[in-house]
């Protein structure tokens, strides 16, 4: 076999060597371009995430040192003590995550149907609130809930609150340190990454298919229910995945706006990372929060099944 | 299939207009769509045929007049309660739904529960029975244009509206798709009204045709008509090619006579759309295939009685079946000429005198006011 071939390809043809190789640079070219960002990943998501790991499987105290004991108790101790906090936090969340979509899903049809030339003034609108930092927002909602101010009394003379309060959702006449004013603040810091992205997939519809449906015999609603809500499935789901991932874990609205009785998980994790110093119950409760949302993410998705609409 | 016979009728649009702020997309027009016909609406981009069409399907609110179908005055009813459906330039299929729910869909909003079988005989119709479970872009552009005339016609609408439905196909699949659907339309005998700027494709298919120009109809009547006696200098330029002469009436009686560039040429006056008055401006037109080329040598073979006009050749192509030519001549700056490539002269080259001869009686007269180039820029991406 290997004496037989006496004559190999190579000097027949000298002019195909170079291009050869100038196609396995080519060839190399997306990788060059993808190791920035790959670097990135490594140095500030896999290290921390490995880091954190085996901080949760750790024992000891800050004087004596932490050690890697493999003591997965920890977990244990964390849902069997904070599961109150982990139920609050995704019920907020969802809750938030429900109201965004309520709220946003009709700003967006408008901004993407009906704006007109008003569009891009609306959308401006939409991400204004970026340009104040995150903390100061929040604390103005503390000045709009406060008790005795404006909202407090319209809704009080209403008689919501005391629906409300009969619900759970607020305390004798105050909105301010109860779930509603948390979840108020949760809706509100999050409603833009809800906006955006129903936007972004409300206006990608042609708008052919609304006349191609009423030409079919769709009534408005009908056309909506058939056609536009379908089309927009990537945009529900991107947008209440921005909303829900970052408010379960958030903890500045709980923080502010709510009392002892409304922390979220969020809050505890702070609390064990930065005041009582319990690395490995923190570290726990993180990745037991990141494995909840995981976990109910896919099967959102799956359930959604909006792999092949994109 | 039974119901569209028994309650159908005429589509009669009275003094229908639109209008865009300023802007006449559609001069107030009266038409009749008759019963069963297949009627197409031509013309170049922006000429308001498509505007037309939405107004009969509701898409576009008219501005002024009525449109009423089989009696029915329908100009107040949206769309969705309109007994007409549409079949969309860019087909305007749902992507998430499959080709079954797709076609599926215009029964279902009408609250039919068992569609299977309908929809399997439609899929048949239009030879697309092995695709129902497929997605839209999973379908190549001939598939898809079919499926969207499933999806129209599975509702036996009264009427059914084409709009360019074959402009996205590639030139061999609109020719077949063409007769594809001119043998539905005779199947399943409802009205088709189609809207096209393709003057072949409409010649084809329609059984009439309206020629649209700047938001009005120019000529409306049977294709083989329209092509033989354009009634303005638009129509005869647009469909099809036309060497326009224009000349002064030397005499006028049953034949008329027209001095041009020192020729006289004769002309049927039952053939002319304009008034004949001696001294009068008159525009002759005769189709290049009409005309017979002649070597100027050869002059004295040409039978008498025919229209002759003396030229050069300055430019020929050979275009297989037949050889294009265009001549100079005191006539006209370029006059067109095809000749079927039967016994070719070698002699015809650029730059040969030669003589063209043509029946009288293919000559048609129009009106000299109107623009002598209307409609012929158009010409060129209707090919």
């Amino acid at each position: 076999m290997t004496v037989t071939e006496a004559p190999p390809a190579p000097p027949t043809d000298p002019a195909e060597l170079p291009v050869r190789k100038a196609s396995t640079r080519k060839r190399l070219v997306p990788y060059w371009l993808l190791l920035p960002g790959i670097l990135w990943l490594v140095v500030f998501f896999a290290l921390p995430m490995v880091y954190q790991a085996s901080t949760s499987v750790q024992t000891g105290s800050l004087e004596k040192g932490f050690e890697v004991t493999w003591h997965f108790q920890t977990y244990w101790d964390a849902l069997s003590e904070y599961y109150p906090q982990f139920i609050r936090s995704l019920l907020y969340a969802g809750t938030a995550t429900i109201l965004c979509l309520l709220l946003g899903y009709p700003l967006a049809y408008l901004i993407a149907f009906k704006a007109g030339r008003w569009r891009n003034v609306v959308l401006v609108l939409v991400i204004a609130p970026f340009f104040t930092s995150f903390l100061i927002r929040t604390l103005a909602w503390k000045t709009i809930l406060a008790d005795g101010g404006a909202v407090v009394d319209v809704l009080n003379t209403l008689h919501v609150l005391d629906v409300t309060s009969w619900l759970g959702w607020t305390e004798s006449n105050r909105v301010l340190a109860t779930p509603m004013a948390v979840v108020c603040g949760l809706t509100y810091n999050f409603l833009p990454f809800m906006i955006l992205p129903l936007y972004t997939s409300l206006e990608r519809i042609d708008g052919r298919l609304h006349e191609a449906a009423g030409d079919l015999y769709a009534t408005p609603a009908t056309t909506f229910l058939k056609v536009t809500f379908p089309l927009s499935m990537p945009g529900v789901v991107s947008g209440t995945l921005l909303t829900f991932i970052p408010a379960s874990g958030d903890y500045v609205n709980a923080e502010l706006l709510g009392s002892t009785d409304t922390k979220m998980v969020g809050s505890v994790i702070q609390t064990q990372f930065l005041r009582v110093l319990d690395y490995p119950m923190a570290a726990a409760l993180s990745f037991i929060l990141m494995a909840v949302v995981l976990l109910m993410v896919t099967v959102y998705i799956r359930r959604s099944g909006t792999e092949d609409l994109v | 299939m039974t119901q569209q016979q028994t309650e159908g009728g005429d589509v009669r649009l009275t003094g229908i207009s639109k209008t865009y702020g300023s802007f006449k997309a559609v001069q107030p027009l009266d038409l009749t769509v008759p019963q069963g016909s297949f009627f197409a609406l031509l013309g170049a981009s922006g000429c308001g045929k498509t505007t037309t069409l939405r107004m009969i399907a509701g898409l576009e609110e008219a501005t002024t007049g009525t449109i009423s179908l089989g009696g029915r005055d329908i100009t107040d009813l949206p769309p969705y309660k309109r007994p007409v459906n549409t079949v969309f330039q860019s087909y305007a299929l749902f992507p998430h739904l499959d080709i079954t729910e797709n076609v599926a869909f215009g029964l279902r909003r009408r609250g039919i529960k068992s569609v299977k079988k309908q929809v399997d005989d439609m899929l048949d119709l239009v030879q697309l029975g092995d695709f129902a479970k497929r997605k839209p872009h999973q379908l190549s552009g001939g598939q898809q244009q079919r499926v969207a005339v499933a999806r129209a016609l599975i509702n036996h609408p009264q009427v059914l509206l084409l709009d360019e439905p074959l402009g996205a196909l590639d030139l061999k699949l609109r020719r077949q798709m063409q007769l594809e659907l001119k043998r539905i339309q005779t199947e399943v005998g409802i009205t088709f009204i189609h809207v096209t700027h393709d003057q072949e494709e409409a010649m084809t298919m329609a059984d009439t045709v309206a020629v649209m120009n700047a938001g009005r109809v120019e000529q409306l009547g049977a294709p083989a008509d329209l092509y033989e006696n354009p009634k303005t200098t638009f129509v005869a330029n647009f469909l099809g090619t036309s060497n326009l002469i224009e000349g002064e009436i030397a005499e006028a009686g049953e034949d008329i006579l027209v001095g041009a560039g020192g020729m006289t040429l004769r002309l049927p006056a039952g053939r002319c759309q304009a008034p004949a008055a001696r001294g009068g401006k008159l525009l002759l037109g005769v189709r290049p295939e009409k005309i017979s080329l002649a070597h100027a040598d050869d002059a004295d073979s040409i039978a008498a009685g025919r229209n002759r006009v003396t030229g050069r050749i300055i430019d020929s192509s050979f275009i297989g079946v037949s050889t294009q030519y265009v001549v100079e001549s005191p006539a006209g700056k370029a006059l067109q000429v095809y000749e079927q490539n039967i016994e070719r002269d070698t002699r015809l080259t650029p730059g040969a005198e030669v003589v063209l001869h043509w029946n009288p009686a293919h000559t048609f007269g129009l009106d000299a006011a109107q623009d002598i180039d209307a409609g012929v820029e158009t010409v060129e991406d209707a090919t």
